[in-house]
């Protein structure tokens, strides 16, 4: 008798940090004469060679706009374009493909939510809420919103691990709050924060809520529909996809009855000089010849990451990302910006003896890739009472071996700084 | 990449101690110098007679580059006149750009052209020159932050 081996779908690979690096280009080369060891993830992600392929795929065979002629290689390119629409709906489980809207990314997205929802939605005293974590993308939009509509921002404070407790979230919240943005996953700090409960916190009073999930993406299960986010945007650009592409989920309900964000070709059903009308979801939001490379390539890069089983992405990055704090933790004069239990992919930290500037500067030199500066998140800075941090962030492909080499580098920081 | 033609001692040891790092008493000229990509700020005042910077100090905090270049350039303009001041700016903002600098203009930037190895570095020119900028900003007064380039 044979035992029956377990069922695999052929699609899901296994998690093997070696076989993934040879998927991404961008890791094989030397910089500065050091093979490159890439921790800057949170800004933007490498591309795996089948996004490459699809880009290259659009402009080399099927460069055509969409939506337009009738001509077959119009019809490839809206096909693909559409099917990338689809691949994204499938991704966020969002319930419908026309609730999915191609932007320029993530900060498009959140101008697009606070114009053509809040300027017609907001009165004066009207709140917004937005926590003390939020990237500058998910700031400045909504203070320009307050100056056009009288609205107030209102901020939720964190605690000094770099977490939004539910307690403060709940204090923050008004009878007059309209809207709640807030960001998923810290990009300075790699905080998670508890949106499904903060969520429900804000729907009971009556708020929407914008999640940003530029961060969130490729290191947590994103599912828009068992979270109830009213919208979520998010980048293609750290998901393993091309720059210039993102993505607003919004609920049907709630686009349909918002205005166009701007206006052009593609998001009209027809035009006189007397009246414009609008055409149907997710179309009225995406005036003129959009990115279609770009789309395609987000499609692309999500077909890689789902042909990984998502669970032991994040494993093996969190693996990374312990093995990472606890050597950072032996090095003396280190100090770790943002401790919030359960956080995923970003260490932000600071050493005695070196600016943060100066550490980004000897480690490239070693070939080691970490931001530095304020990570757009200049409000965190604050609360720490720091100008800049230096910030290692992970991606699918980093290996212990990269830690290794981060932990290296810093040591000639010190050798240097002494 | 050799990292001491960067962080030379004299580099070091001004970034560590920063020379000047007080507002001298009197002062008639203040600059503000912010560099928004690292967050690197000094405010620095100076006492104007005449054409001549009779005393000059700057307060901040920032990278071993910015502060050893701010400290370096207090030591060296202090006595000089405005038109001499402008001189140097020009000489040093050529080292560290990258502009071949002959060995004569070498010599004259001093102690300064320890700074010369920031022009293997492109993105840390604004470091070096953050305080040269803050510095002509106070003589012309203009009002506003100093920005580099």
């Amino acid at each position: 008798m044979t035992e029956l081996a377990p069922i695999i779908p052929a699609s899901v690979k296994a998690f093997d940090v070696e076989r993934v690096r040879e998927d991404f280009p961008a890791l094989h080369q030397d910089v500065h004469g050091k093979p490159l060891v890439y921790l800057d993830s949170a800004a933007t992600t490498l591309k795996p060679q089948s996004v490459i392929d699809a880009v290259d795929q659009v402009y080399a065979r099927d460069c055509a706009n969409i939506h337009r002629a009738v001509h077959l290689l119009s019809q490839r390119a809206t096909a693909h374009f559409e099917e990338a629409r689809e691949k994204v709906r499938a991704f966020v489980n969002a319930p419908k493909t026309s609730e999915i809207v191609f932007t320029r990314g993530t900060t498009e997205a959140v101008n697009l939510v606070a114009q053509s929802w809040g300027r017609g939605s907001l009165r004066d005293g009207d709140e917004l809420l937005v926590t003390e974590l939020e990237h500058h993308s998910n700031i400045v939009p909504w203070q320009l919103l307050c100056q056009q509509t009288g609205a107030k921002l209102v901020v939720v404070p964190m605690t000094d691990r770099g977490e939004v407790l539910r307690e403060a979230f709940e204090q923050s919240l008004s009878e007059r709050t309209r809207l709640v943005a807030m960001t998923h996953v810290s990009n300075a700090l790699g905080t998670v924060l508890p949106v499904k409960e903060l969520i429900s916190l804000a729907h009971e009073r009556g708020a929407l809520v914008l999640l940003d999930g530029a961060q969130a993406v490729s290191h947590v299960d994103v599912d828009v529909k068992a979270l109830d986010c009213d919208f979520y945007a998010f980048s293609g650009h750290k998901l393993y996809g091309p720059t210039g592409i993102g993505v607003l989920y919004g609920k049907e309900r709630l686009l349909e009855e918002m205005p166009p964000y701007q206006g052009g070709g593609d998001m009209i059903r027809s035009v006189t000089f007397e009246e414009t009308i609008y055409n149907d979801l997710p179309y009225k939001f995406e005036a003129g010849t959009p990115h279609i490379a770009g789309a395609i390539g987000l499609g692309a890069a999500i077909d890689y990451f789902s042909s990984f089983d998502a669970g032991l992405v994040h494993a093996h990055e969190n693996a990374v990302l312990r093995y990472a704090t606890e050597a950072l933790e032996e090095l003396p004069g280190l100090r770790l910006i943002g401790t919030a239990p359960g956080k995923v992919a970003a260490l932000s930290f600071l050493m005695e003896s070196a600016h943060p500037h100066d550490i980004g500067t000897i480690v490239d030199a070693e070939g080691v890739a970490i931001r530095t500066g304020h990570h757009c998140a200049q409000p965190v800075m604050e609360h720490f009472g720091i100008a800049a941090t230096a910030r290692a962030s992970l991606g699918m492909y980093n290996s212990f071996e990269d830690i290794d080499a981060l932990v290296e580098s810093l040591q000639k920081v010190q050798e240097l700084f002494g | 990449m050799d990292l001491r033609e960067l962080y030379q001692e004299v580099i070091l040891d001004h970034g560590k101690n920063p020379r000047n790092h007080r507002f001298p008493e009197p002062s008639n000229r203040e600059g503000r110098g912010y560099n928004p990509l690292c967050g690197d700020k000094i405010t620095l005042r100076l006492q104007l007679d005449g054409e001549t910077i009779s005393d000059v100090g700057f307060i901040g905090q920032g990278c071993a580059i910015s502060q050893a270049a701010c400290s370096t350039m207090t030591e060296a303009i202090k006595g000089k006149t405005v038109p001499e001041f402008e001189a140097l700016f020009d000489k040093f903002h050529s080292m560290v750009t990258g502009d071949e600098g002959s060995e004569d203009e070498l010599d004259a930037l001093g102690k300064l052209a320890v700074f010369a190895g920031v022009r293997e570095f492109p993105m840390r020119v604004k470091c070096a020159t953050l305080g040269w900028h803050t510095l002509k900003q106070a003589l012309h007064d203009e009002g506003g932050e100093a920005k580099t380039e």
